[in-house]
Formats: structure tokens, sequence, C-alpha cells
């Protein structure tokens, strides 16, 4: 097994978190796992991205140049990873936020709502009742795992539990639902290649 | 002990912690700033000394002072900032006090960028400042190596009362991966001080530390010294690694992050029938320039990858001394070589070889043309 994931969005899309979370849960598998982000000054405004090599052996190159998987939050990170998806490679991409058809038609494509899951996740405990999409990330990546079985989505919720920084220790319980929401997408939808 | 994911940068500053460091000095810098940011947080907490200087001037200068004091130290930068400590780390190693200096590569010249490099080989290796001074340095190709060195670090900077210089790069700073942390070590007594540290003269001789020796004869003495030392480590702490070079006809030749990427072209290039391997220093001064001699009279080509313009091509040079052709390939301003354009040029490097129509030894690949990327540098 060696997969190699790209996780790109936003700054604050939560990118770099949910590729971290990955590479824990790898760890924790007894894989050898790195996490590489993208530093610079392109992470204030513009996409940032991740790139998680989970393996069996030992990794060389923790850098690709055509990911087994990638998950795009927003429209740019589509534009720039559509093409470099390996052949029969999956693509995951935020539904809620990209309109645009996927041109590719050799990849796995699973379009996500995962700023809508997200929200309706946050709203059930927010004060107010108003959601938010900040855990677009998780849901995503709670496809990722399903449709891959990269890692077990129980080692993903362990790694949640463990690193949720404490200050969101009260966001623990909507993360681990849209974690199971993003997993539920692939069973709901017919996926073809 | 479980492993743990460790970015590159803070996994560095944990394992001095737990060598014992007494004292952090240095200034802010991409790609290395988490290093510093750790030693800010950490550092107080356990009653050690963190600050944050005015430059890397004054961080090298109070690096120097504390080493004269015979208290474990370091200090960490990138490129431009070690670009300015050069003159203080000379005085260092003319005064023949021990300090750790952690270097997280980025791209130059100048001002550059804050992407991965090997731009500094020349400079930590061959010009660590002005005379003779010279450097134990070291290049991590894994963030679990680059602790390990840290941790060791002190020890050899003390033993041979030198620079020990860990040589990483943006990447080897950013990435995370699992680590197993080292024991915790408690910083030195009062007893355990070198017997040269400056710690006060009450009840005794006064002790002097300095780089300054006015008479021609004098300094040469010092000189002398110092390059004993130095042939000390050369004798002593030579590491390398090497992966499938037994049935090697062709050989890569790199070093820290670069090293570990030959890695997967190695994979690669084996799948495509190529019989080759690696050669990576992991100290890169001193030069394993014995072991790699050996194995230039084995293969028939090498082929060295640098983030650089061909600077540790020279010690290969050296050191194969014309047993083998040798070809370069490198990538300059912070882009990183990745294993398939690797392994192209090993490709190429075959197709290139005189002699009795080399082939690969499976499926009968017959190698790809040359690709020479546009900010590729042959040398």
């Amino acid at each position: 097994m060696h997969e190699e994931i790209i996780i790109s969005g936003f700054g604050g899309q939560g990118a770099l978190f949910a590729g971290q979370l990955l590479a824990y849960a790898g760890m924790e598998e007894g894989k050898h796992v790195t996490w590489i982000p993208s530093y610079g000054p392109e992470m204030r405004g513009g996409t940032a991205h991740c790139t998680v090599v989970i393996s069996d052996d030992p990794v060389g190159s923790p850098l690709v140049r055509h990911p087994s998987a990638v998950i795009a939050l927003n429209l740019p990170s589509l534009d720039k990873y559509e093409g470099l998806v390996k052949p029969r490679g999956l693509l995951i991409y935020n539904s809620s936020l990209i309109q645009r058809p996927v041109y590719r038609t050799d990849l796995r494509v699973i379009p996500v709502p995962a700023n809508d899951i997200s929200v309706e996740e946050t709203a059930r405990v927010s004060e107010n009742g108003m959601g938010d999409a900040r855990l677009a990330n998780v849901v995503t990546l709670g496809t990722l795992v399903q449709a891959t079985g990269i890692v077990r989505l129980e080692t993903v919720e362990a790694a949640l539990r463990a690193h949720l920084p404490q200050r969101h220790l009260r966001w623990l319980e909507p993360n681990l639902a849209a974690l199971r929401r993003g997993a539920l997408v692939v069973a709901e939808r017919v996926v073809a290649y | 002990m479980a492993k743990e994911l460790w970015k590159g940068n803070e996994a560095m500053a944990e394992a001095a912690l737990r060598a014992g460091v007494e004292a952090y000095f240095g200034y802010p810098i991409t790609p290395q700033t988490e290093l510093l940011e750790y030693m800010a947080r950490e550092m107080p907490k356990r009653g050690r000394v963190f600050l944050q200087a005015e430059s890397e001037l004054g961080a090298i200068n109070m690096l120097y002072g504390a080493a004269c004091g015979g208290v474990r130290c370091m200090s960490s930068s990138s490129s431009p900032g070690i670009s300015l400590m050069t003159e203080g780390l000379s005085y260092i190693a003319g005064t023949e006090v021990p300090v750790v200096l952690v270097d997280i590569m980025r791209g130059g010249p100048g001002l550059g960028n804050i992407q991965p490099s090997q731009g500094d080989y020349f400079q930590m290796t061959k010009s660590l400042g002005h005379g003779d001074a010279n450097a134990l340095v070291f290049a991590p190709s894994s963030v679990q190596e680059a602790v390990d060195m840290v941790y060791n670090a002190f020890d050899l900077a003390e033993k041979y009362r030198c620079v020990v210089v860990i040589l990483g790069d943006g990447m080897i700073g950013q990435m995370m991966e699992p680590v197993e942390m080292p024991p915790e070590r408690p910083p030195l007594t009062e007893e355990q001080r070198p017997d040269w540290a400056l710690r006060g003269a009450k009840g005794r001789p006064p002790r002097i530390l300095t780089s300054l020796n006015l008479t021609a004869e004098g300094l040469e003495r010092a000189n002398q010294r110092i390059q004993a030392r130095l042939a000390e480590i050369r004798k002593n702490e030579v590491r390398w690694e090497e992966e499938m070079t037994a049935d090697a006809d062709l050989l890569l030749v790199a070093f820290g992050t670069v090293g570990r990427i030959c890695k997967s072209a190695l994979r690669l290039a084996r799948q495509a029938g190529y019989r080759v391997g690696l050669f990576r220093p992991i100290t890169v001064w001193p030069f394993p320039e014995q072991r790699l001699h050996e194995l230039a009279g084995q293969v028939r080509g090498i082929l060295v990858v640098e983030m650089n313009a061909g600077q540790m091509l020279l010690d290969v040079k050296a050191a194969v001394a014309g047993r083998a052709p040798v070809r370069f390939y490198g990538r300059l301003g912070g882009v990183v070589p990745l294993p398939d354009e690797i392994a192209e040029q090993v490709a190429s490097l075959a197709a290139s070889l005189p002699g009795d129509g080399y082939r690969p030894a499976r499926n009968g690949h017959q190698g790809v043309a040359p690709v020479v990327a546009s900010a590729a540098v042959k040398a």
C-alpha cells in the first residue's frame, strides 16, 4: 500500500489540519507517513495545500507530482490538481463551492457538499442556531477515508479526539459527526468511473 | 517509547532540550522559525535561557559568549541569517569553543525565497568563516535523523571543541514524520563543565579564551591544534548511507532531503531495469570520500543530484578521482527535484555511457532521451 494524497483549499479551510489527521491515523495504524505543507506567502488568502504519503514501506519523496488522491476544497484547487491526479485516481471536490463539472473521465470523482454538511452539523450545537463551513475539511476527509480505506474511520476519530486543539474542544462532537457524514456520502452515491 | 508525529523544526528543538541545551539565541527567519518559537515557549519553562537577539549578528555573538562560559548552547537560522553569522562562527572556531548550529537552507542567493535549497553547502563545509575555520556538518534526510543528530551534536561539539552544524533545508524543517524522541538528559552540572570554561576565577588563576594571537608562531600553533582536532573528526566521525550498492553499476549521490527523494527515484529506475544504487553522505564535512572512491571503481557512471548549481559535486569528483564519469543534475531557486525526473536522468546517464552497448538488466528498456529541465545545470 502506497498512497499519495494532496489536500488543497483556501487558507483557513483546514486543508493542512485534515492532512495531519490523516497522517496521525496512518501512523497509529503502523504505516510509514509523511506530511508536508505548502508554506509561504500563498498561505494567506490564496490556496494552501499539503501532501500526505502513507505507505507500507519507508517513504522516499514526501513530494509527489501525480497524487493518487486529491481533495479540492475550492475551485482554484480543482483547477490546479484535476490534471495531476494519477489515471484512475480519486478526486474529491467540495461541490458547495465548485459548480463546474470535472473534465477528466479517467478518475473516480466524488462531489461532496462539504460546506452544506458542515453548516448543518455546526448549527446543531451553536448558540444561535447558525452553522458555518469550518468543518468542510473533516467532511471531505471522511469521504476520502471511506472511499479508499487507507485507514479506518475509527482511527481518524481517535486522531480527532487526541489532536483537536483544546480551545476547539466544544467542536469535537460536530467534527466526529462531520467525519461520519462525509463517509456516508460514499455509500449514498452511485460512484462511477 | 511510542512514536509521535513531529514537524522537523519543532522536533529538532525538542531534541536539543532533551540533550540538555541551556541557552538558545536566535532571530526568526523562515523556514526555520518554528524551531525558535518552540524554544521561546519551552526554554523558560525549564528554567533555561531563550533570547531573541536584535539580529543574527547579535545572536551569534551571544552564542560565542555562552559557549565561552562552558554551557550547552545553540542557535538556528536559515541561509541569509547564516551569512550574517559567519564572522562570529569564525571567531568561535578560532576560540575553540563548542556550539551547535542548525541551518535550514532556503533559496538564494540574496534574499532569495523561502523554499528548500542546498545552496549553503559550500558555505557550511568550505567557508564557515574566514581563516581555516571548519565545522562538523551533518545533513539529515528525515525528521528522526535530524532529531538524533541534534541530540548527539552537543557531545561532539564539546569533545572536539568545534562548531557542529545540522545542515537541513526547508523541506526537513517543515515536514512532519513519526519520531521516537530520545530520553531527557539533565543539563551539565558545575563539575561537568569543561576545564577551559570561563566561570569566574575566584581562587584560581584566570583562564583566557580568545581568537586573537598576534605572533605568527603562536597563531600557527593554535591552528595546528585546531587542525589536529579536525583530523580526529575525519578519522572518527565520517558517516554515510548506502542503498542497493552491492550489485549497482550506476550510482546516485545525494545528501539531505534530495538523498531521500533519490530513494524513490532509485525504486523507479530499478523497476525500469537499471542497476542503480544510492550513496548518501550523512556527514558532508568530513565527506565520506574513501568509501565513495571504492564504489567509483565498481560502477560505470555516477549521477550527483543537488538543489544547487553543483557544490557537493566537487567533493564527489575529488573522491571519484576519474574512476568513473560523473554527471550532475541540479534544481535551483527552491525547486525540489522529483523522483521521476531523477529516474529520467539515470536513464539518460546510462544511455550516454560508452563501451559495450549498456542495456538495463530487465525488460529491454532502452533508456529515456535526456531530459534536462530548463532550470537544470549540467556539469
